[in-house]
């Protein structure tokens, strides 16, 4: 089961909705939180279907439509989203109003919006899409479950091109409530600084990936999804090696036909282990990178990280802001994505070049 | 050619019964579960709803575990019918190669709505309820109780939700990324349903009639139901009780929370559903509608009946005049209900309903008949136009 | 308040109960219909329209009849409310 990447669109902490690949200086801030850098939406989404929308519901109807623009008349047959909060905002605000108004006189909007749903139906009803649609919703994985089915829906037939997504948004009272569990780094640092030393918590992000996944490749064409794998459960490397193994076993592959283990690492030292004890078996020829100091910690982060990785395999150039270790390469075939939310939900995403 | 998804399991809890042989004996009995509200706090308390008489302390109890402050309503519901259907399907050994996909609308809301307000204040004196209110963490806990590590996801696509993963489970098993899979879903009653469709003013204030001229509205319920699926070559010699042989997505595009008035979505949705099994519709021996009791599903959806069945649609009925609409939980308990009538060879009724729907020109079956059941159509429609078909068939 | 008066402040209410971000009170047509053509609003906008007029004006209408002639433009809506006092 594979799948090409034949566009994509993105709106995330750094400048990304214009297309570019970090052409621009990275977001280098000590605010603690990195906000998406948002295009006008009124630009890319009818204003009439946006009054209605809360802010993340824009964001993926931002990404998915950039990602539509992007494909160049392509129409994808599937629409599969995956978002770890969905649209909190809204759950919250109806959830609250409940008590505020003593459950009188609600206003429907919130309830309607918090369904979790929202972003793939409005892209669907935007788009007057009416083929398959679905909404998947557990963490730090949702967004691999997305790519799970959209795999699945092309090898089928029952798709030839499918609109994957991954997105999640900031939220004060999120972060707030996170905070109590000491999720967040309490020193202010900068972004860039949020591998150095050793400290407790992390950074929150957010963002809206969207690919158009394809059977056929085209000129436009980033890169090839070949597998994804997920599970769930407290482990140590050893199990980690073994399911990375497993994967590229299946796959005809061993760990030296990867190029670039990209890792999500987010510089909190309670769970940051694993990835450190991974590195240290990766082989000496491989390339390391991260991506959470750029994008930030949130439950769909593996979305940006395939963003990234598909665009390294259509430049063949990693950018050094993603760098912690490069040996010389004369090509970059493959890519395997590891990324866990407090090394309990574990996603596996291997990409190649096309 | 894709190896079949046979179901070997099944369990259920609802308003009207905890457990399979419970839900059955109310189903041919016409003993509806819907009443007055007991223990959820709610001033909303005219309404009636669909609950399941039984608290926390005693669900935990039913589920075999101690209760943590960190269960939530719908975990419990759902640990209890995973265990049933894994129980029935006698696939304990197989646990830990087996994927899970679970899924609700609410997650863990009764601890959500008790302590949100205190916990974004900054007072941490509950903080280990967070990890409950997100709606990934029920499927997740009863995976982790039964040792389930592989496949696991939460699908949330409003009342459409646990069809789609009866239909994930099987396309699992059928693109062999696994042989066996627990699917289903779970909602507790929360006052944030309830409230959310008092706000749209599609409550009942008597209790849902589905079909019915006179209907006004869904009763909201609770439940949870899951099935276990098996690829045909490794159930052995164990039970089977039926086959996923057709199923459909689709979604309508046409607004956030209503249905085409003239049901093409629906249509498109089940003509795709048998096109995949394979069936004519004049194979179909009883529909399991949504039928919802509000003024546009019904209709939407009788429309549709007649559209793909013209003059022939099968015996059908909306079993939500039982159990309310268990929103989530409906796709896989009506999976169940669909189960039954296959073996047992009966069509449930569609209670509640006294006159006729004029826009539509077939009738549910008001009447529990004996009739043999080779295969069922269900239709499960959510908020956002999400529109998901299964067919069951006989073995 | 004169009939005039309370449509320019329904105006400013409507405006920010259906969120029309790009709308200013000059631009609505006290007159013109509210739904289907004029500013296009549906069922949900309704539903919102009556919060407002419960939570500002004191007013509840069950009767669904009844609603669709009092939303039928910003004057019926103004109208409404003068008869009954509640502005």
């Amino acid at each position: 089961m594979q799948a090409y990447i034949n566009s994509t669109g993105i709106i995330s902490p750094q400048q990304t909705y214009d297309g570019t690949f970090f052409a621009t200086p990275i977001v280098n801030t000590e605010s603690m939180i990195l906000n998406a850098m948002e295009p006008v939406y009124k630009e890319i989404i009818n204003p009439v279907l946006l009054r209605r929308m809360s802010h993340v519901i824009k964001m993926g109807l931002g990404a998915s439509n950039l990602c539509l623009k992007a494909a160049e008349g392509i129409r994808p047959d599937a629409v599969v989203v995956g978002t770890g909060l969905a649209c909190l905002y809204d759950l919250e605000k109806f959830l609250l109003s409940i008590d505020d108004y003593h459950e009188k006189m609600l206003s429907p909007i919130p309830f309607i919006n918090s369904s979790h749903n929202t972003v793939s139906s409005q892209i669907a009803i935007m788009n007057k899409l009416t083929g398959y649609n679905i909404t998947y919703c557990h963490r730090a994985i949702s967004f691999e479950s997305a790519l799970m089915d959209s795999l699945m829906l092309i090898a089928e037939n029952e798709a030839d091109n499918v609109l994957a997504g991954g997105i999640d948004e900031f939220l004060h009272n999120y972060y707030a409530i996170f905070n109590l569990l000491s999720y967040w780094r309490k020193e202010t640092i900068s972004n860039l600084s949020l591998f150095e030393g050793s400290h407790a918590g992390s950074i929150p992000g957010e963002g809206a990936a969207f690919f158009l996944l394809g059977k056929e490749k085209n000129e436009n064409t980033l890169a090839k999804l070949i597998d994804v794998q997920t599970f769930v459960t407290k482990c140590d490397v050893s199990y980690l090696n073994n399911e990375i193994d497993n994967l590229l076993k299946r796959n005809g592959l061993q760990r030296k036909d990867v190029d670039l283990f990209l890792l999500g690492r987010n510089g909190d030292n309670q769970h940051d282990g694993i990835y450190l004890d991974l590195e240290k078996r990766l082989p000496e020829t491989s390339c390391v990178a991260y991506f959470k100091h750029l994008c930030g910690e949130y439950m769909t982060a593996s979305s940006f990280a395939t963003w990234v990785a598909a665009n390294i395999l259509k430049t063949q150039n990693i950018p050094d802001c993603l760098i912690k270790k490069a040996p010389a390469q004369s090509q970059i075939k493959r890519i395997l994505i590891y990324n866990h939310y407090l090394e309990k939900e574990h996603g596996l995403i291997l990409l190649e070049a096309k | 050619m894709a190896r079949r998804v046979f179901i070997t399991g099944f369990g259920i809890i609802s308003a009207i019964g905890n457990g399979v042989e419970e839900n059955f004996k109310s189903l041919t009995e016409k003993r509806s579960g819907i009443g007055k509200v007991s223990l959820l706090e709610t001033s909303l308390s005219n309404y009636p709803v669909g609950e399941i008489k039984a608290d926390s302390e005693t669900l935990a109890k039913m589920g075999g575990i101690e209760l943590s402050t960190i269960d939530s309503r719908t975990f419990l519901i759902g640990l209890i019918a995973a265990k049933e259907a894994v129980q029935m399907s006698g696939c304990e050994e197989y646990l830990s190669s087996m994927g899970l996909v679970g899924s609700n609308t609410v997650g863990g809301m009764d601890l959500n709505d008790r302590y949100y307000r205190e916990l974004i204040s900054g007072n941490g004196t509950n903080k280990d309820k967070v990890i409950s209110f997100d709606c990934a963490d029920a499927g997740e806990r009863i995976a982790n109780h039964l040792g389930i590590t592989h496949n696991i996801t939460t699908i949330s696509t409003a009342c459409s939700s646990s069809a789609n993963t009866i239909m994930n489970g099987t396309r699992m098993i059928k693109n062999g990324i696994a042989d066996r899979m627990l699917v289903g879903g779970m909602d507790a009653l929360s006052r944030f349903s309830i409230n959310g469709f008092n706000s749209l003013e599609i409550l009942s204030q008597t209790g849902c009639k589905p079909f019915d001229k006179n209907r006004d509205g869904i009763t909201a319920g609770e439940g949870a139901a899951f099935l276990v699926l098996e690829a045909e070559d490794v159930v052995g010699s164990r039970k089977i009780y039926g086959e996923v042989s057709g199923y459909a997505n689709r979604n309508e595009a046409f607004h956030a929370t209503a249905s085409s008035p003239d049901g093409e979505g629906a249509v498109q949705t089940m003509e795709k559903a048998l096109a995949s099994s394979h069936l004519q519709p004049s194979d179909i021996d009883y529909i399991n509608a949504h039928g919802t009791g509000t003024l546009v599903n019904d209709i939407s959806e009788g429309r549709a009946l007649d559209k793909v069945f013209g003059e022939n649609v099968p015996l059908f009925s909306s079993t939500k005049g039982y159990t309310g609409h268990t929103f989530a939980a409906a796709g896989a308990i009506e999976a169940v209900f669909s189960l039954l009538a296959i073996n047992r060879g009966v069509v449930f009724p569609n209670i509640a309903l006294n006159n006729k729907l004029e826009e539509m020109n077939a009738n549910p079956t008001t009447e529990l008949c004996e009739h043999p059941v080779r295969n069922v159509l269900s239709n499960s429609f959510g908020f956002g136009g999400s529109n998901t078909t299964l067919i069951f068939s006989k073995i | 308040m004169s009939e005039e008066e309370l449509i320019e402040q329904l105006k400013t209410q409507i405006i920010e109960a259906l969120s029309l971000e790009d709308i200013t009170p000059a631009d609505i047509d006290p007159d013109a219909p509210l739904f289907v053509e004029g500013l296009g609003l549906d069922s949900i906008d309704a539903i919102e329209l009556m919060l407002l007029l419960e939570r500002n004006y004191n007013i509840h209408i069950d009767d669904p009849k009844k609603r669709r002639e009092v939303l039928t433009s910003v004057r019926t809506m103004a109208q409404l409310i003068q008869s009954q006092g509640k502005e």
